[in-house]
């Protein structure tokens, strides 16, 4: 346990000094320095990594919560409170990635007042930011539960059917917003990623996502507090897992049927191994695993299977950023290191982050599980141990 | 009426004078080594490309329906009424969806800048306003690049080809491509040949129309799902008010019958 906490405690302390280079590449030395972008690929892996898939991963907040809130699945109520934190890291950190992406982050602020309702993109930026408000407010409770404040708490109580209906609204947008922002380019990205139905996708992806982060949070942060894993709870997110991701294969299938496409996707190609890895990952081997009883009855194999739909996913939101433009672009973009820093330092913000809200807040308090008798070990060792160990952004 | 630049590539003679007019108009370095850089950039908003003897030059269209300025979160680019598709720095914040947007990749950023631009021709507002024509076609020295309406310049290339068919391909790029572009080109030569997207593929549909199709639903959307949720919520909650009701009545009965004992 020894060796390995200070061996997780170096790599974090080298990806800290590594970004925090990194960091002072970007903004004293320019977006040209500190990336591979060009005036011929713009958009890098800032926006393919830090962007859509951190808004994907973050989407466990509104999965979790509408099931929770909206369909009374009561049983989930033992994981809302770590998906909202998640969300609302997450989407702080996609914040924070957005302040390097932009090219003049100091003037973000601009969406306030000068409003293009036309842009995609403004819509997008409008939901973020008022999502992230909701999600702070939805957090809010934690805090006030910690310092004993009674009161507060009554306040949030009274708006939070608001906080819940805005939030699943906000969610539902911005999430297909961000497919719908390559709609734009019909002749740019490659056709096996574009499609009218891209906004349909990219909110699909989201809720498959969302259950897959919290069957993996929960796993996790069970692991790394010792806490009793409750099965109940993830053999129905896994169930659920299972559905989400039938919808999204055959609404895949369905668009590339629809478009005749079928016959090309099979054939081998740059492009086509790429779009076979996500495939693979976001559906074959995931569906599959998950149609055993045995697997969605074991943790381990639930574990498993979320870990690679979820790798799936970012393959495919990747594919979508990077890969479907390397054709019309005629070559290709390999991001720089300085690139990969910056998202790992935000990455590692996030771990410990979540570390450390879960160390001081009732995140995972015990009087929450009526159904379940869990057994909360006092939290031994250094927070930045688990920091490692605990659930991400 | 819109102004609009009509270039004529079978009397480009490659001499590279838009270039260096169009950098002096608007403050770029030009030198030979500029001169010699086959792209555009941030610094090189238009370019005489060459091909064995034949040349093409490459410029920001001025799209009818710029998918740029659709794109721009803070409408830092527009098309003005006169024709130019302009960019207002000051509200820029350097998100670079309008260099993702455009479909002829015109928008160039200063990827070395610390404060960066987005930088594109923008068709000489302020000479327009005075009554001028742009740089470009003032020094143009064999009428190539030639200014004027949009609709006269449009006439005058049918007349070309219709007097030359030998000579041109029958075609007018910009007269449609993407719902039409106040840039047109005649050349006896394939754009495509020259880094221009095929006609095909980017099609006569204005671009915005793609993301304005879902952007539209939006306002309608919102108090749509606003209520389904909200019902949603009101419904299964509603039932759990009635339980606690109920258990309540019951928990109250039973206090009864055990005080009636
Ligand atoms: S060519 Fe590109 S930059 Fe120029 S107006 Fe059209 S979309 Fe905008
Ligand atoms: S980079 Fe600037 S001009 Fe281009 S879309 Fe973003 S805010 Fe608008």
């Amino acid at each position: 346990m020894k060796i390995k906490f200070t061996f997780w405690r170096a790599v974090f302390a080298v990806i800290m000094i590594a970004g925090m280079y990194s960091t002072y590449v970007r903004y004293f030395h320019g977006l040209g320095a500190s990336t591979n972008m060009t005036d011929q690929f713009p958009w890098g892996f800032w926006i393919g990594f830090d962007c859509l898939c951190g808004v994907m991963l973050a989407a466990g907040g509104f999965c979790i919560v509408g099931a929770v809130y909206l369909f009374n699945v009561e049983s989930l109520h033992s994981v809302v409170r770590p998906a909202v934190l998640t969300a609302f890291l997450g989407y702080l950190l996609f914040i924070v990635g957005l302040l390097f992406d932009l090219g003049r982050p100091w003037f973000i602020w601009h969406q306030l007042i000068y409003m293009n309702p036309h842009s995609v993109m403004f819509e997008v930026g409008m939901c973020v930011m008022t999502y992230t408000t909701v999600l702070f407010f939805e957090f809010l409770p934690n805090v006030f539960e910690r310092f004993n404040l009674r009161q507060p708490i009554k306040w949030i109580k009274r708006i939070y059917p608001v906080l819940i209906v805005l939030g699943i609204l906000l969610s539902t947008l911005h999430q297909s917003s961000l497919g719908s922002l390559y709609l734009i380019m019909p002749s740019k990205l490659h056709p096996f990623w574009y499609s009218p139905a891209l906004p349909f996708f990219f909110f699909g992806s989201a809720v498959a996502v969302g259950l897959a982060m919290t069957i993996f949070e929960s796993t996790q942060s069970a692991k790394a507090m010792g806490r009793h894993l409750e099965s109940k709870v993830l053999v129905q997110l896994g169930g659920a897992l299972l559905v989400a991701l039938w919808m999204n294969a055959l609404l895949r299938l369905e668009d590339y049927w629809h478009r005749d496409m079928l016959r090309q996707i099979l054939k081998p190609g740059y492009e086509a191994y790429f779009l076979w890895v996500e495939l693979l990952l976001a559906f074959v081997i995931p569906i599959t695993m998950l149609s055993f009883k045995k697997v969605r009855l074991s943790p381990q194999g639930l574990y498993l299977a979320s870990i690679i739909s979820l790798l799936g996913f970012i393959t495919n939101r990747l594919n979508v950023a990077l890969i479907g433009f390397e054709t019309f672009v005629g070559h290709h973009y390999v991001p720089k290191w300085t690139e990969f820093s910056v998202t790992l330092m935000i990455i590692a913000m996030g771990f410990f982050l979540f570390a450390v809200a879960v160390r001081y807040l009732p995140i995972f308090p015990a009087q929450e599980h009526a159904v379940v008798q869990t057994v909360r070990q006092p939290v031994a060792g250094p927070a930045l141990g688990e920091a490692v160990l605990n659930a991400g952004d | 009426m819109s102004k609009a630049i009509l270039y004529d590539a079978t009397m480009c003679i490659g001499c590279k004078q838009c270039e260096s007019a169009c950098a002096q108009q608007n403050s770029l370095p030009y030198n030979d080594s500029v001169a010699a850089e086959p792209v555009q950039s941030a610094h090189k908003w238009t370019v005489v490309l060459t091909k064995d003897d034949k040349f093409m030059r490459r410029l920001c269209m001025h799209c009818e329906k710029p998918a740029c300025a659709s794109a721009c979160p803070v409408g830092a680019l527009h098309k003005t009424k006169p024709g130019p598709v302009v960019y207002d720095v000051w509200k820029c914040i350097g998100c670079r969806y309008c260099m993702v947007a455009c479909p002829f990749s015109q928008p160039k950023y200063e990827w070395g800048s610390l404060n960066p631009r987005v930088r594109k021709c923008i068709m000489c507002p302020d000479r327009l306003a005075a009554g001028k024509q742009t740089a470009c076609a003032e020094i143009c020295p064999t009428g190539a690049t030639k200014f004027g309406d949009r609709d006269d310049l449009l006439r005058e290339a049918r007349e070309r080809i219709r007097q030359n068919p030998g000579t041109y391909l029958d075609r007018i790029y910009g007269y449609n491509e993407v719902g039409g572009t106040s840039v047109l080109i005649l050349s006896s030569q394939k754009v495509e040949d020259y880094g221009y997207p095929a006609s095909a593929k980017i099609g006569d549909t204005p671009l915005p129309e793609y993301t304005g199709r879902v952007m539209e639903r939006v306002p309608d959307f919102i108090p749509v799902w606003t209520l389904v949720l909200g019902g949603i919520y009101w419904i299964s909650h509603r039932r759990e008010e009635v339980a606690a009701a109920e258990a309540e009545e019951e928990q109250a009965k039973k206090t009864q019958n055990g005080g009636a004992r």
